[in-house]
C-alpha cells in the first residue's frame, strides 16, 4: 500500500522536476553564442511552423550534405525565450516580439533581427451543417467576445454558438485576439483547445461549434469542416481564404511568420535564412500550404 | 569477518542514500517552486490569485484569478470520485470476498491494467469517442464538459480504489467472518454488515488515494473539458483545472513573467493538495492496520 503512496509522490515529483527544470536550467550564460559546430544550425519555436521548417531543413541538407539542422517545435514563446538564452541559433515564431521579450534582449545586450519568412491565413471554420456562407469581421468579433451567442443572431438558425479558440499559449491565439477581437477579451466560456487537430475534430463533430485554425489545416480538413469566407466589413466582398486573396490583402485574417536569430550569426546560419528567402525556399511555403513573402 | 562487516555496512549506506535522496528530491522541488514563485508577492501581490477571472493572455489587464480552476480541478475530482467508488468499492468486495481464487487471478491484474493506459491514449479516446457519446446522452451541443473529464478520470482512480480496497478487505482478520456466520448470517450479510465495515478505514484510505490520482491527472482533463475558466457546478458545462492550466501555459509563457509565476503558484497548491490527500489517507491507513 505504501508503496503505491511514495509510488505516486515519485511520480508527480519527477512530473513537476521535468516540466519545470528546463526552465529554470536554462538560466542564460550571460553570452549567448551559438551553440554547436560551424555547421550546425538549431531552429526552436511556433509548432505552427515546425512542418514547414522541417520540409526546409530538409531540402537544404539535400544540396548541403556538410550542413546539420535540428528543427523542434514547442511554441514561438519557447522558441523566443530560448533564442534568448542561447540555446538555440534561429527562433521560429508566429507572432512577433512581446514588449517584455524585446526589454529582455535589451537587458542581455542581444541584437535581434528579424526575418519574415512566410505567411499564413487564419480560417474560420463551421460543422458542414451550419448553412451560414460568411461573417463579417464584427460578426466574429461579437461571437468570440461573447456579445453573440446564438447562430440566430449572425443569420442562422437559432441554436447555442460553441464557441472553440486555441490556448492561450497559442500565437494564433494571440494574433486572432489582436486582429478579430480587436485586443478585447476572449469570452469567459471560449473552450480553449490543446491542439489544431482537437479543433478540427469538435467542429467536425458538433453541429453548433465554430473554430479558427490555420489555413494548411483547413485545407487539409476541408471535408470535414466548413471553411467561411470573411466580410472586412459590412459592405466589403465576402473573401474565402485562399494564395492570391491573402497576398492581395483582401482576406483580412493573414499573419506573417517570422525567424529571429541574434546578430552576429554564424555563416551556416545566415546560408540557411538565405535558402528560405530564396526562390526554391519559398517555392516549399507553397507546396506546404503556407503563402510565400516575395 | 571484518571484509564482511564492511560490505554489510556500504550496502545499508547505498540503502539509505537511495531513500534520503527521495525525500531530498521532495524538498528541493518544493524549494524550488518557491524560489520561483515567490516574486509575485511583491508585484502583482498575492491578492490578485483570489479573483474570478484567469485570463492570463490579454491587451486589457491580465487577471489570474484562481477560483475558476479550483472550482474546476474540485467539480472534476469529485465527480470523478463518486463515479469511481461504487465500480472499485464493489470491485474490491467481490475479489476480495467472493471470487473464486481462478477469477481472482483474472480480474486483479486487468483491473491494475487499466491504472497503466497512457493518459494521453486515454484522453484521445475521450475526444473521439466519449465527448461524442456524452453530447448525445444530454443532448448538448458539444461534449467538451466536466462530465467527460470526470468519466475518463474514473477510469483511472478504479484501479487504485479496486487494489488498496481490497487489500484493507482481505486483511480484516477471519474470526470476524467466522463469528457472524456462526450468529447464523448469510454470507452477503456478513460481507456488507462485518467485513466491509471493519475495512472501512482502508477504504476511506483507498478513494483518498483516488482522488490524489484523480487531482494531478492532466492530460485527458486537457484534451476533453474543454479548458473554459468559468466558475460552475454545472457537470455539462466547460471547465479548467489547475493541472491543464500548468500544462497549456508554461510552454509559451514569457519566462519570469508574472504569469509564469502564478502558475508556479497554481503549482504549489496543487503539491500541497496531493500531499495532503496523501498524508492524511497514510493516517488513515496505519489508524486501520492496528488489528
Amino acid at each position: 500500500m505504501k508503496k503505491n503512496t511514495l509510488a505516486a509522490a515519485a511520480a508527480l515529483a519527477l512530473l513537476l522536476a521535468a516540466c519545470f527544470f528546463p526552465a529554470a536550467c536554462g538560466r542564460p550564460a550571460p553570452e549567448g553564442g551559438p551553440p554547436g559546430s560551424e555547421n550546425f544550425v538549431t531552429i526552436k519555436g511556433s509548432d505552427t511552423m515546425v512542418h514547414l521548417v522541417t520540409s526546409w531543413a530538409e531540402a537544404y541538407m539535400d544540396v548541403n550534405p556538410d550542413a546539420n539542422i535540428s528543427v523542434t517545435g514547442g511554441g514561438s514563446g519557447t522558441g523566443i525565450a530560448a533564442l534568448l538564452n542561447g540555446n538555440t541559433d534561429i527562433c521560429a515564431a508566429s507572432r512577433e516580439t512581446s514588449g517584455e521579450e524585446k526589454q529582455l534582449a535589451q537587458q542581455k545586450n542581444m541584437d535581434i533581427k528579424e526575418y519574415k519568412v512566410a505567411r499564413d491565413g487564419i480560417a474560420v471554420v463551421v460543422n458542414p451543417a451550419n448553412p451560414i456562407p460568411e461573417l463579417t469581421l464584427e460578426q466574429l468579433k461579437k461571437i468570440y467576445t461573447g456579445a453573440v451567442n446564438d447562430w440566430s443572431q449572425v443569420g442562422g438558425p437559432p441554436g447555442q454558438i460553441v464557441l472553440l479558440s486555441r490556448e492561450s499559449s497559442s500565437g494564433t491565439y494571440v494574433f486572432f485576439q489582436e486582429h478579430v477581437l480587436q485586443k478585447q477579451d476572449y469570452a469567459v466560456d471560449a473552450r480553449l483547445m490543446p491542439a489544431t487537430s482537437a479543433i478540427v475534430q469538435s467542429v467536425a463533430d458538433d453541429a453548433q461549434a465554430i473554430g479558427y485554425v490555420g489555413l494548411g489545416y483547413a485545407l487539409e480538413a476541408a471535408d470535414r469542416v466548413k471553411i467561411l469566407a470573411v466580410k472586412a466589413n459590412e459592405t466589403a466582398p465576402a473573401v474565402l481564404p485562399s494564395e492570391e486573396t491573402i497576398r492581395s490583402g483582401a482576406y483580412s485574417i493573414a499573419r506573417p511568420l517570422y525567424y529571429y536569430v541574434a546578430a552576429p550569426v554564424s555563416e551556416a546560419v545566415a546560408g540557411f535564412i538565405e535558402f528560405c528567402l530564396s526562390p526554391p525556399g519559398q517555392k516549399i511555403v507553397k507546396e506546404i500550404g503556407y503563402i510565400a513573402v516575395s | 569477518m571484518v571484509p564482511r562487516q564492511v560490505k554489510e555496512l556500504g550496502i545499508a549506506y547505498v540503502l539509505m542514500a537511495a531513500s534520503f535522496a527521495c525525500i531530498l528530491i521532495v524538498f528541493f522541488i518544493f524549494l524550488f517552486l518557491f524560489r520561483e514563485a515567490t516574486p509575485f508577492v511583491a508585484k502583482p501581490g498575492l491578492g490578485t490569485l483570489f479573483d474570478e477571472r484567469w485570463i492570463p493572455v490579454s491587451f486589457q489587464q491580465q487577471r489570474f484569478g484562481i477560483y475558476p480552476l479550483i472550482t474546476g480541478s474540485l467539480l472534476v475530482t469529485f465527480l470523478a470520485t463518486a463515479l469511481a467508488v461504487p465500480f472499485g468499492v464493489c470491485a474490491a468486495v467481490y475479489i476480495a470476498e467472493v471470487a473464486r481464487p481462478k477469477e481472482r487471478e483474472f480480474l486483479k491484474p486487468f483491473i491494475e491494467l487499466m491504472a497503466a493506459i497512457p493518459s494521453v491514449v486515454l484522453g484521445f479516446f475521450g475526444l473521439v469517442v466519449l465527448a461524442p457519446v456524452v453530447k448525445a446522452a444530454f443532448n448538448l451541443p458539444t461534449g467538451l464538459t466536466a462530465l467527460t473529464g470526470a468519466i475518463l478520470l474514473a477510469f483511472m482512480a478504479i484501479p487504485t480504489i479496486t487494489s488498496i480496497s481490497e487489500d484493507a478487505i482481505k486483511s480484516v482478520p477471519r474470526s470476524y467472518r467466522e463469528a457472524s456466520l456462526a450468529l447464523g448470517a448469510t454470507e452477503m450479510q456478513t460481507v456488507w454488515r462485518v467485513t466491509v465495515p471493519a475495512g472501512l478505514a482502508g477504504i476511506v484510505a483507498a478513494v483518498m488515494l483516488g482522488m490524489g490520482r484523480v487531482i494531478g491527472e492532466t492530460m485527458a482533463v486537457l484534451m476533453v473539458t474543454g479548458n473554459a475558466a468559468v466558475i460552475t457546478l454545472n457537470p455539462l458545462r466547460s471547465v479548467r483545472t489547475m493541472t491543464a492550466t500548468i500544462a497549456a501555459e508554461m510552454g509559451e509563457v514569457t519566462y519570469g513573467s508574472a504569469h509564469y509565476q502564478a502558475l508556479f503558484w497554481i503549482g504549489i497548491l496543487l503539491l500541497a493538495a496531493t500531499f495532503i490527500l496523501n498524508i492524511v489517507a497514510q493516517r488513515v491507513l496505519r489508524s486501520h492496520q492496528r488489528y
